[in-house]
């Protein structure tokens, strides 16, 4: 198909670049396209909580000039939202949160630095869960995001309104972050890829701590291929976040095409029916095994494999993710910044109201659990508990990735659910991430790629790969979407407020 | 573990968080039962097991004793909510 024959949106980022360099258009054509759609589309879906119009044609207008003059950065002119937890100087930054409303950060977080350097555009700040803890964007202080495929539905989260936007193809990619898979999850829920790098290998500056040894920034895109442009310029050793990781970035395009001739998927027998009562809808069992079949024709072998600690992933991490949480989320006090009561008769009161009024009902919660797992008496039984736990669970993968060089298996137990269906019970929504929250806590990096549909909502497979192995992810990805078309399938959309069906 | 209505109380104090008298049933029921789904951890035999708190056992790393920021204190100011001839403002806290 040429370019001519399909909407801008259409394209990926590869062909958009290809076509801004051919000038078959320009960024800021490209860029009101975009700013037109989501004018058209996002009051149904709100997967924005801020758009920046000026500043994105902005953007893109100096794109365009730093391309007539031989001085284009990698994105040049590519319009990107941004996940509404990385800090933009000037604009505010809310991390979906009452607390954060008024906040206009003084600075902008390295991921945002990097995409400004290499010519992207930001369209505006994208929805999420707040402060990024939940799995269907419904604790979003801004009212939850609906999934573009069926509006009943959630759009998974936390990083749910960046999965939305790029499924609807409100923005050529996204940022989102993920701490147990919030990358993940709702790229699955959207029929979207999504990929969670290893830990420390995106700067977590500027990117509003949740849980510090588990957070990651990473791609949110169509195609594996456009995550592997958007991880070029993403990636990367930043001095200024002290858990970041001292180590060369790979070209991750140029492994695109690797033959998969011999490589080797493990499928860990606790993440199927088969293995144990772990509650995966039929359909995205069969969904994935014919996904995995066809990784076989392209050369790949398959091994079973045993990560007998998997069962033990979602305690674990409902320990040291609200743990964390309530030690990062401590800075919020309503003294230097951000929500503040009225009238606090003390210093006391200030503080208490403040947090009260300034967060949500699961972040308090989280911050509850989280101070009670680290008060005296209660650290060791359950804080160091759960670290040790962590270690026994990294050391099934260690084991594991002697044998094989990926694992797979789904990414999520069932498709998109209802707005509503798990918010009344906190425990049913945690089990949501049951595949994903083990990878945080080994901090490996995976991708969750298109793999049909399931109740008509697509599903996702999740390719779990060795330490700083995401070139390995995205190899296997783009070969598997050479082979498949359930990444190029995209939701009908209809107008807002008159449902009328969009050309 | 069970969890009381006075623990939740206590531990709201310590995170410096307002609770409604009347919430409390419904949250001392919901954390008890996150604390419930955590208990399964204690079941597993983790002696001579290290506790992991990286993925790659890393070290706080060290910089030079140097200053690198510039001075931003009136932009840092400008989004707090009350300041005064360039202090924070806070109830006061001495009698």
């Amino acid at each position: 198909m040429s370019l001519h024959d399909r909407s801008l949106h259409e394209l990926t980022i590869a062909e958009q670049l290809q076509a801004l360099a051919a000038k078959k258009f320009s960024s800021e054509e490209l860029t009101l396209h975009y700013l037109a759609r989501i004018e058209k589309y996002d009051a149904q879906l709100n997967s924005y909580i801020t758009i920046t119009p000026e500043l994105a044609i902005e953007a893109a207008r100096a794109a365009d000039a730093a391309r007539a003059t031989g001085t284009a950065g990698a994105l040049a002119g590519i319009p990107l939202a941004q996940k509404d937890i990385f800090c933009t100087l000037g604009v505010r930054t809310s991390c979906a949160s009452k607390m954060l409303d008024n906040f206009i950060s003084p600075y902008n977080a390295t991921v945002v630095e990097k995409f400004n350097a290499a010519g992207a555009v930001c369209l505006g700040k994208t929805n999420m869960d707040e402060f990024a803890m939940g799995s269907s964007n419904e604790s979003s202080f801004y009212g939850p995001v609906k999934n573009p495929w069926n509006t009943d539905c959630v759009p998974g989260g936390s990083s749910g309104g960046s999965a939305a936007a790029v499924a609807a193809q409100l923005c050529a990619a996204a940022t989102g972050t993920d701490t147990g898979g919030s990358i993940r999850q709702p790229a699955a829920l959207c029929g979207i890829t999504g990929l969670k790098p290893t830990y420390g290998r995106v700067s977590r500056y500027g990117m509003i701590a949740f849980a510090s040894s588990l957070d990651q920034g990473g791609p949110m895109a169509r195609s594996a291929e456009d995550c592997a442009l958007l991880m070029n310029v993403m990636a990367g050793f930043d001095e200024r976040d002290s858990t970041s990781v001292q180590r060369a970035v790979p070209d991750y395009t140029s492994v695109l095409n690797n033959s998969l001739e011999g490589l080797r998927i493990g499928l860990p027998k606790e993440y199927f029916n088969s293995g144990t009562d772990s509650g995966l809808t039929p359909e995205i069992e069969r969904a994935v095994q014919t996904s995995i079949k066809e990784l076989e024709n392209l050369g790949a072998t398959i091994k079973e494999i045993s990560l007998p600690h998997t069962e033990l992933a979602v305690p674990c991490y409902y320990v040291i993710a609200p743990a964390e949480c309530s030690s990062n989320l401590s800075r919020f006090d309503g003294v230097r910044y951000g929500y503040r009561c009225t009238d606090p008769k003390d210093l006391f009161d200030l503080y208490s109201r403040s947090r009260d009024e300034g967060f949500g009902e699961e972040v308090k919660r989280r911050i509850l659990v989280g101070t009670y797992a680290l008060s005296a008496g209660f650290v060791d039984a359950y804080y160091r508990k759960a670290q040790q736990v962590r270690r026994l669970i990294q050391q099934d993968f260690v084991a594991a990735f002697n044998e094989v060089d990926v694992i797979a298996g789904p990414t999520t137990p069932s498709p998109a659910f209802k707005l509503g269906e798990k918010s009344s019970d906190p425990v049913t929504m945690y089990l949501e991430d049951i595949y994903t929250i083990a990878v945080n806590l080994a901090g490996l990096p995976a991708i969750s790629l298109p793999t049909g549909f399931a109740d008509n909502k697509p599903v996702g497979l999740q390719l779990i790969g060795n330490y700083f192995a995401e070139d390995k992810l995205l190899n296997v990805g783009h070969r598997f979407q050479q082979v498949t078309d359930w990444h190029r399938r995209t939701p009908a959309l209809h107008k807002s407020g008159t449902g009328v069906r969009a050309a | 573990m069970t969890i009381e209505p006075a623990d939740i109380e206590k531990v709201a104090k310590l995170a410096r968080i307002r609770i409604d008298a009347d919430d409390l049933p419904e949250l001392t029921a919901r954390l008890g039962n996150i604390l419930a789904m955590v208990d399964k951890l204690q079941a597993v035999d983790t002696t001579g097991i290290a506790p992991m708190s990286n993925p790659f056992d890393a070290e706080q790393r060290l910089r030079p004793d140097a200053v690198t920021e510039v001075d931003q204190r009136d932009a840092l100011l400008a989004i707090a909510p009350k300041t005064e001839q360039g202090l924070f403002l806070v109830p006061k806290v001495i009698e």
